[in-house]
């Protein structure tokens, strides 16, 4: 295990904890929205959820993931002072995240063509909306990453190290949700 | 590449990952509440190697760190308890 920090100090800046924290509470509502329906409706819920293509929302995780171990990286080696390398493996993570939009409007596409809609059922007006909100913070998170990216590449100071940091805290936050949401949405 | 706490990380959250899409319980599952349960906790196992090791709270002062750990076993007790009344 590396030890690149060793004294106690909050990465990133203060403000931009408070806007993850307040993201992940809206979630967390989310996530017990979703579980209540499933609750009052469980029949209605197993039958819509068996018509998700789970491949999609995998395959989606282990992109964000690997996006996020790609920013991890960036910013672990920008911190080393190998700055240009720390912007290089930012092109990886944008990449990912531009896969995840791929799958995503496929998804959508593929539930849209076969007729289902936000207006289908409870359960695809949550998918939509939940998901749809997702899917706009990892479209956020991509125009963060390719800010990065440019900061990255310009002249090393301190203050760059910090909004490397905290807009990789961002969009590990963005993964965070996904990896509970994917299990409520497609898995259980 | 470096093969540092972030790579093992990642070879973790891969394998959380495909565990829980091979375990995912199927519409006619006789007892689905055990792999759905195994499956939210994968899960936040996963939001925590997230929040120490990539967020870096490992090394932020306590309030910030205990502000999120609580908040993740709140929505962990929160979503378990939620599952655990529909199935």
């Amino acid at each position: 295990m590396t030890k690149n920090v060793p004294i106690k100090r909050l990465p990133g800046e203060e403000g931009v904890w408070g806007f993850v924290f307040g993201d992940m509470v809206m979630f967390t509502m989310f996530f017990a929205t979703l579980l209540f329906y499933r609750y009052e409706n469980g029949a209605l819920f197993a039958q819509s959820q068996s018509l998700l293509n789970q491949n999609y929302g995998a395959m989606n995780t282990l992109l964000l993931l690997t996006s996020s171990w790609f920013v991890a990286l960036g910013v672990f080696q920008y911190r080393k002072g190998k700055t240009q390398t720390g912007a290089r493996l930012l092109i990886p993570a944008f990449a990912c995240g531009v896969g995840f939009v791929g799958i995503k409007f496929l998804e959508f596409g593929e539930k849209i063509a076969a007729g289902i809609t936000l207006n289908s059922n409870e359960f695809f007006t949550l998918y939509y909306m939940f998901t749809g909100i997702h899917l706009l913070h990892v479209l956020v998170g991509l125009g963060v990453l390719f800010f990065l990216w440019r900061v990255a590449r310009g002249a090393p100071d301190g203050s760059a190290t910090q909004t490397l940091e905290s807009g990789g805290i961002f969009w590990h936050m963005v993964d965070l949700l996904w990896i509970v949401l994917f299990p409520l949405i497609y898995l259980i | 590449m470096v093969f540092n706490s972030i790579t093992i990380v990642w070879g973790l959250l891969f394998i959380g990952t495909t565990i829980s899409w091979f375990i995912a319980p199927e519409e006619d599952y006789l007892s689905p509440l055990l792999p759905g349960i195994a499956i939210i906790l994968i899960a936040f196992l996963k939001v925590r190697l997230i929040l120490l090791y990539f967020m870096d709270l490992r090394v932020a002062p306590q309030p910030w760190r205990g502000l999120f750990e609580a908040w993740m076993i709140s929505a962990c007790a929160l979503i378990l308890t939620l599952y655990t009344m529909g199935t």
